[in-house]
């Protein structure tokens, strides 16, 4: 279709257009970003002997990456395991407390405060006790990840569960409903889109809990994840590797962020304005 | 069972009573009164409307007949068992749930009784072909217009062929067009299953062209002031909208509505 078909006027055209664009764009750019950044980055590093030292080439990295491949995919399993596992907990923990505060408003004044400490204190500040307290390596460092990641689930589920419409409520309630059916029925369902809103926030806290844990056991401390290794790297200053482990974190966590997005995406497709595509 | 069954409609003076409000009274927070002594008698095949200014208890009405809330005092009396089922309901809005499709909606007041869909698939067809949407079983409530939800949702509360309908003011954000059509499919349907209805609206000209009786509220504290009878035969329709015997009846109720609403200057002459 041209511009001058009288179906077509010069807003739609121009939309049309804007489409198109943005079409390329949505892949292009952030590409061209990444190439950028790699020449910027290798340029840097080659601009000094020295600075090439602690800021290591891309190729450097890339090559150590090759070399320690075997290594390197064993500390992401290891830390691939924690974040899921806790994501798993914060899951079934967080819905599971959301569903008991809104049956009671006790349960949600007794126990709301101790969600919102735990949420507040920095995971950094509490993980030592937590190590002191707990012996079990795994166990240890999948309470921390589980600290970070069950908040929003908890609170935006609790939230969701909350946010049913009053008539649906009501229409339930005079077709007399099971408590049980209620919450199948109608609460769960409306709270889908905040607990996936949630989920989103709580896949990438989920990495962050498992990394900092890790951290925090230390050299000494427990498994030996991602975050190990830059650790492990640090003291015996291989900066190469050190690079290569932080990129593999930066990727799982764009993954991460990727896979739930999908997800939420795949459940609310057919029914929530969030997944609609408007074309206007 | 594929078809609604129909109750027998008889003449108003051989209707069976159906229920009973005796001196009703409900009031909020020990302060608000929102209805005080309502008394009524609702027969088996009534379409009776409840209009009156916002405020006068309509909707307190009809959630104390629904059992969402207890009178203050007074007392409910049905004629006959109670069962779940047996009241189907339609509010201003549709009331849909988003996340399910046209046909899973209409199929709630069967899910919740522990009736599969397969089971019941039949009556939720033909409650939806009765509405005028046969071909919109899996469409989501989203993808209809504000007219087609509001079938829905009549569908829904009409599909378990219940004994009373309660309707509150289901058709007073829709547009005048589509809410005429409306009234004229309503019309139908009730006619078609014969159960009882009770109508809230604030419309005298869609409570004159739907009842057979109309009760007129008064606010502060909301209580009955009027109750008036339309003679006019079922099935009405067009004519009957332009009618002078319509026209006659509507003077009446507004009337009526104009002296609960306290305005009497045109009583002076
Ligand atoms: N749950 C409640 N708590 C306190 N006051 C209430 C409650 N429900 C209704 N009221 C009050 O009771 C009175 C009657 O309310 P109701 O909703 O029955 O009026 P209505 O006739 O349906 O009005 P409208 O035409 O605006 O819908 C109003 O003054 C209202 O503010
Ligand atoms: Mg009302």
């Amino acid at each position: 279709m041209t511009p001058t078909d009288p179906a077509f006027d010069a807003d739609e055209a121009r939309r049309a257009r804007n489409r198109r664009i943005e079409a390329v764009a949505r892949w292009a750019l952030p590409l061209a970003v990444v190439i950028l950044t790699i020449i910027v980055w290798n340029w840097f590093s080659n601009s000094s002997a020295t600075r090439g030292m602690i800021f290591p080439a891309p190729p450097k990295v890339w090559a150590r990456f090759l070399a320690d491949y075997g290594m390197l995919f064993t500390s992401l399993m290891v830390t691939l395991k924690i974040t899921f596992m806790a994501l798993a907990i914060a899951i079934i923990g967080g819905v599971a407390l959301a569903i008991l505060f809104t049956q009671s408003r006790f349960a949600e004044l007794i126990f709301f405060p101790y969600a919102v400490i735990l949420q507040v204190t920095p995971i950094v500040s509490i993980a030592p006790l937590i190590f002191i307290y707990v012996q079990d390596p795994l166990a240890r460092v999948l309470i921390c990840a589980w600290i970070v990641a069950f908040f929003p689930i908890l609170s935006n589920t609790t939230l969701g569960l909350k946010s049913t419409d009053s008539n649906l409520r009501d229409l339930y309630a005079i077709y007399g409903a099971t408590w049980w059916q209620k919450l199948l029925f109608l609460q769960l369902p409306s709270a889908m889109p905040y607990f996936l809103g949630g989920l989103r926030i709580a896949g990438g806290l989920a990495l962050i809990g498992a990394i900092v844990a890790e951290y925090v056991a230390g050299i000494s401390g427990s498994g030996s994840g991602l975050a190990f290794r830059i650790l492990e790297a640090s003291y015996r200053l291989n900066y190469p590797r050190m690079f290569a482990a932080l990129i593999m974190i930066a990727i799982v966590g764009v993954i991460i962020f990727a896979a739930t997005t999908f997800i939420s995406w795949f459940f609310l497709r057919k029914w929530h304005e969030s997944a609609l595509r408007r074309e206007v | 069972m594929t078809d609604l069954s129909h109750r027998p409609v008889l003449p108003q003076s051989q209707r069976p009573r159906l229920l009973e409000m005796a001196g009703i009274s409900k009031v909020f927070n020990g302060s608000i009164t929102a209805l005080d002594g309502m008394n009524l008698t609702l027969n088996e095949g009534d379409f009776l409307s409840l209009l009156g200014p916002s405020g006068c208890g309509k909707s307190t009405a009809l959630r104390l007949i629904a059992g969402l809330m207890r009178p203050t005092t007074g007392r409910i009396i049905w004629n006959g068992a109670q069962d779940r089922g047996d009241i189907g309901v339609v509010f201003q809005e549709p009331t849909l749930m988003p996340w399910a499709t046209v046909a899973k909606n209409v199929w709630l007041p069967f899910r919740l009784r522990g009736q599969s869909f397969a089971s019941v698939k039949d009556r939720i067809a033909t409650a939806l072909k009765l509405v005028g949407l046969e071909n919109f079983h899996d469409a989501y409530p989203r993808e209809l217009s504000g007219g087609m939800k509001m079938r829905v949702s009549i569908a829904r509360a009409f599909v378990t062929n219940p004994r009373l309908i309660l309707m509150d003011e289901p058709f007073a954000a829709l547009d005048e067009i589509t809410r005429q059509k409306l009234n004229d499919d309503l019309l139908a349907l009730k006619d078609k299953i014969g159960c009882t209805v009770i109508f809230v609206t604030h419309s005298v000209f869609e409570s004159v062209f739907l009842s057979d009786r109309i009760v007129v509220m008064a606010a502060r504290p909301g209580r009955v002031v009027q109750e008036l009878t339309v003679d006019a035969p079922y099935p009405r329709d067009m004519e009957f909208r332009t009618s002078p015997d319509y026209a006659a009846q509507t003077h009446v109720v507004s009337d009526a509505l104009r002296i609960a609403i306290g305005d009497h200057s045109h009583d002076a002459h």
